[in-house]
C-alpha cells in the first residue's frame, strides 16, 4: 500500500509533505499540479511531515494538493540502447520529447521498447547464476553487451530455462530463473537501479595497476591517470577546463564514455551533439557517439536534477563495467551539483559549514569519487570506471571547499592556472601543483616500466625537476636582470622552456599534435631530455636564446608531423644538425 | 481580470518586513500575483496556511490592515508586434503615454529549451568595433557581458554596438539605471531612427530595487515570442546585472537565507545562469543573442557577481581606459569570445585567426618592453618598435570608436605589421604573407 499526502508548504522547489503513513529517506513521489504530475525526491522526515525536493519548477504548486509515494528510489533503467543516447539528469530521453521547450511533468522512455536486439546465450539451464553473472549478449553497435542476472537479486538461482539465439525487444522474458527456495523469476533484458546505491556485485576491488591513456602528454607522461582511478580538473574560468576534458572525452583509451553536462552552459552540450557524429574514435575507428552516452542537465534545468545527474552517470558506468568494459565519467562540473545541495540545504534552514554548503559536503563528495574503481568481476574479467571531475572554484581560489574536499577524495589533481592560460600556453595544467598519486604505486611503475619505458617514472621525476628549477632560473633572471646572472641560469630556464613547448603545451585543435599515443610520447620525451642532459657552453644569453628557440621550433614541427614520416625524420635530422653544431 | 468573481480578499497582515509581509489566506499557488494596498506582490514562501509575499515596489507605509488580492496567475506579459517601438515598466505597463498592448498574455520566466534542439551557434554579428570583430567576434545565440568599472562608458558601447548590429529586434532590459542614462538610450534610438524595432523594459534607480528582479524575465519572455513565433533575430541588452544581483541579496536577507560568499545568496549562480542561458540558436532561425553590463568594484573579478557571471557566459568584454592612446579600449588579453572560432575564417577572410593572434602578440611583447623600462632596463630596437606598433594598434583598432568593416580591421593590422616590422617578425603562415602583405613598403 503506497502513502499518500498533501502539500503544506512551499518555498521555491522544496515542499512540505503531511502523509498518511510510512515514507522512507529518499523515496520518489509525484505531487499532482493541477494535472501535470511532478516528480521529487525525500529529503528529509519529520513526524508525518516530509521535506521533498522537486524536480521541476514549483509554479502554480498550491498548499493541499495531493502527493502519491511510489515506495522506491530515485531509479534508473538498464538495458541495451544507453549507449548514444541524450538524457537529463533523471533519464528522460531528450530526443524523443516533443517542442522546443521542457515541459513541465513530461518523462520519456528511456530506452526504445520495440527495438529487436540480436541476442546470444552465454548461459544454459542448470547453471548456478547469483546477481550480475551474464547470461547472454546482444550486440550494442560494435559493443558485446552483457544481459546479466539482476544486480537485485540475492542468493544463488539455477538457470531454469533461456531462449535460444534470436531477435528480442527489451521487455521479453529471456530466462525464467530458479531461486533457492523453488521459486521461478522472470529475467528480460532490462533491468532498474536506485542511482544513489553503489552497484557491488563483483568479487573484488583491487587496486589500479594499469594506466588509462588519453593522448594529452601532459597527463599520460606527467601524472598519468589510472585505468579505474579518480582525477579532478580545478580551474577558473577561461583556462580551458572544457577543451581539456572534451579531448579526453574524444581520446581517452575507454570503451563507453559516460559524459554528464552537470550545471553548465547548454551550448557546449550542443557542441557535443554536433561534432560527436562526426568524429571517429582513434582507438577503433568507429564513431564516436557509438560509444558515448551524455547526460545533460544545463545550468538552467532544474537544480535538484543536478544532484540527479551525476548518480544517473554514474550508475551507467557501473552496469557497463559489470560487463568487463572499461569505462569513462567525465563530470563538469561537480561544483555544481555542491551549489545544488547548498541551496537546498539552505532551504531546509540547516546550520551550514564553509561557505554555506552543508556539512557534509565532504563526505558526500569522497562517497561518490569511491564508486569509481577497478573491479574483479564473479567471473575473474575485470572492469573499470575512471572517473574525472570538474570543480569551478569560486574567484579561481583553490583554497574553499569543494576544492578541498575533491582533494581529500580524487587521487589525480590537475591543476588549471590562470598565469598559463593567459600566455596561451594551452593545455593551462600547471606542472609542479598537479600530481597523480598512481606514480607513487608499485604497481604502476612496474606497469611503466614494462609498457612504456624501464625506470620510466624515474624519467618523469627528471623531466619535473627541470620545470622546478627552470622557474628558479627565471625568478633569479626576472630580478637581477638578463646580465645579472650566470650563464646556467639561462640554460637551466631555456631547458625548462623546452619541456614546456614540447611536452606540455599541445595543440588540441591540430590533427595530429591533438593526439599522442604513449610510444610517441615515450620518444619525445627521450629527445628532450637528451638535450636537457647536455652541458652546453654558450658564450652569452642571446646564443642560448636562439638555440634555444630553434630546438623549440624544430621540435614543434614534428609534434605537428604524423610519427616517423619523412617531415618528421628531415626536422629530427636538422635538429641532429643543430645540436652537433650548435654547441 | 477574467476570474474576479473567484478572488477572496484578505485585510489582516501577520507581519511586515522590509520586503515582504505574511498572512494567512488558502487556496494560494506558488509564484502567485497578489495586490497588497494596490502594490504588486508575488508568493514566495507558503507555510500551512501561513503565505508570504514579496512585494516589489517595498513595504513603506503597509498597514495591518492592508487589503490583500490574489490574482490567480504568475508574472504575464502581453505579447504581439503591438511591443515594438514601446516602452514599458518592469510590471510590462507602458511608460510612453501610448495605449495598453493588446496581445496573448504569457507566464514570464517561462522553461528552458531542450537542449538537444537547440543548434549551434553559427552567424557572426557585425559591430563595427575592431576589439569585438577582429579579437572577440560575437556569435548569434551568444551570452556575453561587458565587465567595466561604473566609471566606463559600458551604455554608450552598448547602445553603439545594438544600432549597428544586423538583427530584427532589440530589447533593452534596464535595471537601475539613471534616468539621464534611461533617456540617452532613448534618445539614441529616437536619432538612429532605430525605434520600430525597440524594445525598453526599464526600471530606473528612482523605482524600488526590487522591481528589477522582474526586468530580465520581461524582457526575455518578449525576445522569446519574437525568436520563436516570429523566427527573429533578437538582441538583448541587459545593463547592469550587478544591480539585479544586489536586488537578488536583498530579498533573500529579508527572506532570512544564509548569504553565501560576498552576501550573495547561495543560487546566485542559477539564478543568473535561468537569465543567460535564454540566449540560444532556434532550430528555425530565430536566435537570441544576449549582451550584458556587469559593473565591477574596482575591476576585481573574483567578486561572486562577475565570477559566476564568468562561468555562465560564453566569454567577456573588458573595458579599461588605456594611457597610451588616451582612449577606452575593449582590453585585448582578458576579453574573450568563446564562439568567435565557430565564424573566424569562415565567415570572415581567411587571414582573420593569424592577424587577430600575432597582433595581440605583438601587443603583449609591447607590454613586456613596458614593464622592462618601469624596471629600469634598456630597450633594444625591437621594443622600441613594438611600443610604437601598441600604441597606434590601440588608437586605430583597439578604441572603442572604431566603426569600420572587418576586412578594413584586417587591412589595418597587415598595414601596422608592414610598419613596424619584419615579415619573420611577425611569423604569419607564408601564403598569408604573400598575399597579405602591404607592398608599397
Amino acid at each position: 500500500m503506497k502513502s499518500t499526502g498533501k502539500v503544506t508548504g512551499i518555498v521555491s522547489n522544496l515542499v512540505t509533505v503531511l502523509t498518511d503513513g510510512p515514507v522512507s529517506q529518499n523515496e520518489i513521489c509525484y505531487i499532482d499540479c493541477g494535472g501535470t504530475r511532478l516528480m521529487a525526491e525525500v529529503i528529509k522526515v519529520n513526524g508525518r511531515n516530509a521535506a521533498v525536493q522537486v524536480f521541476e519548477s514549483t509554479r502554480g504548486l498550491k498548499n493541499g494538493d495531493p502527493v502519491e509515494f511510489e515506495d522506491r528510489m530515485l531509479e534508473v533503467t538498464l538495458g541495451p540502447g544507453l549507449l548514444s543516447s541524450c538524457y537529463d539528469g533523471l533519464q528522460n530521453d531528450l530526443t524523443t520529447m516533443t517542442g522546443v521547450f521542457l515541459k513541465r511533468g513530461e518523462y520519456t522512455e528511456p530506452l526504445d521498447r520495440s527495438k529487436l536486439w540480436d541476442f546470444t546465450p552465454i548461459a544454459g539451464p542448470g547453471d548456478k547464476v547469483v546477481a550480475a553473472d551474464w547470461l547472454g549478449e546482444v550486440k550494442e553497435g560494435w559493443l558485446p553487451h552483457k544481459i546479466m542476472v539482476p544486480f537485485s537479486f540475492k542468493g544463488e538461482y539455477t538457470v531454469k530455462s533461456i531462449v535460444p539465439a534470436g531477435q528480442y525487444n527489451i521487455d521479453r522474458t529471456i530466462a525464467v530463473l530458479t531461486d533457492e527456495s523453488g521459486e521461478d523469476v522472470d529475467v528480460t533484458m532490462t533491468q532498474k537501479w536506485p542511482v544513489k546505491v553503489a552497484i557491488k556485485a563483483y568479487r573484488e576491488k583491487p587496486r589500479p595497476s594499469r594506466i588509462m591513456e588519453t593522448g594529452v602528454r601532459v597527463i599520460d607522461t606527467l601524472n598519468p591517470i589510472a585505468e579505474g582511478g579518480t582525477g579532478f580538473i580545478p580551474g577558473p574560468f577561461g583556462c580551458g577546463k572544457t577543451v581539456l576534458q572534451h579531448a579526453i572525452a574524444k581520446q581517452g583509451d575507454a570503451e563507453v564514455i559516460v559524459m554528464a553536462a552537470c550545471g553548465e552552459r547548454a551550448n557546449e552540450v550542443v557542441e557535443i551533439f554536433t561534432e560527436f557524429p562526426e568524429l571517429i574514435d582513434p582507438h577503433t575507428g568507429r564513431h564516436l557517439m557509438e560509444r558515448t552516452t551524455i547526460i545533460c542537465n544545463t545550468s538552467n534545468m532544474p537544480v535538484a536534477a543536478r544532484e540527479a545527474s551525476v548518480y544517473t552517470a554514474m550508475t551507467i558506468c557501473e552496469y557497463y563495467r559489470a560487463m568487463g568494459l572499461k569505462v569513462l565519467l567525465l563530470a563538469d562540473s561537480t561544483s555544481r551539483w555542491a551549489q545544488a545541495l547548498r541551496e537546498m540545504s539552505n532551504r531546509m534552514e540547516e546550520l551550514p559549514g564553509a561557505d554555506a554548503f552543508p556539512v557534509d559536503l565532504s563526505a558526500i563528495i569522497s562517497n561518490f569519487y569511491a564508486r569509481a574503481g577497478m573491479v574483479v568481476l564473479n567471473n575473474g574479467k575485470t572492469g573499470s570506471v575512471t572517473f574525472i571531475g570538474t570543480v569551478s572554484p569560486a574567484g579561481g581560489n583553490l583554497k574553499e571547499p569543494v576544492t578541498e574536499s575533491t582533494k581529500k577524495a580524487a587521487r589525480c589533481f590537475y591543476a588549471l592556472e590562470q598565469n598559463r592560460a593567459d600566455k596561451k600556453r594551452y593545455p593551462a595544467v600547471n606542472p609542479i601543483d598537479s600530481y597523480s598519486k598512481y606514480l607513487e604505486y608499485p604497481e604502476i611503475d612496474e606497469y611503466l616500466s614494462e609498457k612504456v619505458a624501464p625506470g620510466w617514472v624515474g624519467m618523469v621525476e627528471k623531466t619535473k625537476n627541470i620545470i622546478r628549477k627552470g622557474r628558479e632560473a627565471q625568478e633569479q633572471i626576472n630580478i637581477l636582470g638578463d646580465d645579472g646572472v650566470p650563464m646556467t641560469y639561462h640554460e637551466q630556464f631555456w631547458k625548462s622552456e623546452l619541456v614546456d613547448f614540447i611536452i606540455l603545451q599541445q595543440d588540441a585543435f591540430d590533427p595530429v599534435d591533438s593526439v599522442t599515443p604513449m610510444d610517441r610520447q615515450e620518444y619525445m620525451l627521450r629527445l628532450v631530455l637528451g638535450i636537457c642532459d647536455r652541458n652546453f657552453d654558450f658564450d652569452d644569453f642571446e646564443q642560448c636564446r636562439k638555440f634555444f628557440n630553434e630546438a623549440i621550433n624544430l621540435l614543434r614541427q614534428m609534434n605537428y608531423s604524423e610519427f616517423r614520416s619523412a617531415d618528421f625524420n628531415s626536422y629530427q635530422e636538422q635538429l641532429n644538425n643543430l645540436i652537433s653544431n650548435g654547441k | 481580470m477574467a476570474n474576479k468573481a473567484y478572488q477572496r480578499i484578505y485585510t489582516q497582515l501577520e507581519s511586515i518586513t522590509k520586503a515582504t509581509v505574511s498572512l494567512k489566506a488558502t487556496g494560494v499557488a506558488n509564484d502567485e500575483l497578489a495586490t497588497v494596498d494596490g502594490r504588486l506582490a508575488q508568493v514566495v514562501k507558503t507555510k500551512g496556511d501561513m503565505v508570504t509575499l514579496q512585494i516589489f515596489s517595498g513595504t513603506e507605509g503597509i498597514p495591518t490592515d492592508a487589503q490583500v488580492t490574489f490574482l490567480g496567475h504568475p508574472p504575464v506579459l502581453k505579447v504581439s508586434d503591438e511591443l515594438s517601438g514601446r516602452f514599458f515598466n518592469a510590471y510590462g505597463e507602458p511608460i510612453d503615454g501610448g495605449p495598453e498592448i493588446e496581445g496573448e498574455e504569457r507566464q514570464i520566466g517561462g522553461p528552458s529549451v531542450n537542449p538537444y534542439k537547440r543548434r549551434q551557434p553559427s552567424q557572426l554579428i557585425p559591430t563595427g568595433i575592431a576589439g569585438i570583430d577582429l579579437n572577440n567576434t560575437i556569435v548569434s545565440g551568444q551570452k556575453i557581458p561587458f565587465f567595466a568599472d561604473p566609471d566606463q562608458p559600458y551604455n554608450n558601447v552598448m547602445a553603439q554596438v545594438a544600432l549597428r548590429a544586423d538583427v530584427d529586434k532589440i530589447i533593452l532590459g534596464g535595471m537601475g539605471l539613471s534616468n539621464d542614462d534611461y533617456l540617452y538610450f532613448r534618445h539614441e534610438f529616437e536619432a538612429a531612427g532605430a525605434l520600430g524595432k525597440i524594445i525598453s523594459f526599464v526600471n530606473t534607480t528612482e523605482e524600488p530595487p526590487v522591481e528589477r528582479l522582474l526586468i530580465p524575465d520581461m524582457a526575455l519572455t518578449a525576445a522569446e515570442y519574437f525568436a520563436v513565433d516570429r523566427n527573429e533575430k533578437v538582441l538583448v541588452l541587459l545593463t547592469d546585472m550587478t544591480l539585479y544581483a544586489d536586488a537578488l541579496s536583498i530579498v533573500s536577507n529579508r527572506m532570512d537565507q544564509i548569504p553565501s560568499k560576498d552576501s550573495m545568496p547561495g543560487s546566485l549562480y542559477s539564478d543568473l545562469a535561468k537569465i543567460y542561458e535564454k540566449a540560444v540558436q532556434l532550430p528555425d532561425g530565430g536566435s537570441i543573442t544576449i549582451i550584458a553590463v556587469t559593473t565591477l568594484n574596482d575591476g576585481d573579478i573574483t567578486h561572486a557577481i562577475p565570477d559566476n557571471t564568468g562561468y555562465i557566459t560564453e566569454g567577456q568584454l573588458y573595458l579599461r581606459a588605456d594611457p597610451d592612446s588616451g582612449k577606452v579600449i575593449i582590453d585585448p588579453f582578458r576579453s574573450l569570445s568563446r564562439l568567435k572560432q565557430l565564424v573566424i575564417g569562415k565567415q570572415t577572410r581567411e587571414d582573420h585567426n593569424q592577424v587577430m593572434n600575432t597582433a595581440v602578440r605583438l601587443y603583449s611583447d609591447a607590454q613586456n618592453a613596458k614593464t622592462k623600462l618601469e624596471n629600469g632596463f634598456d630597450l633594444s630596437d625591437y621594443d622600441l618598435r613594438c611600443l610604437d606598433f601598441a600604441k597606434e594598434y590601440a588608437t586605430r583598432l583597439l578604441a572603442i570608436d572604431v566603426n569600420i568593416s572587418i576586412d578594413e580591421m584586417l587591412d589595418t593590422a597587415w598595414e601596422l605589421f608592414g610598419k613596424y616590422f619584419t615579415k619573420a617578425e611577425t611569423g604569419i603562415r607564408q601564403a598569408l604573407i604573400d598575399k597579405y602583405w602591404p607592398t608599397d613598403k
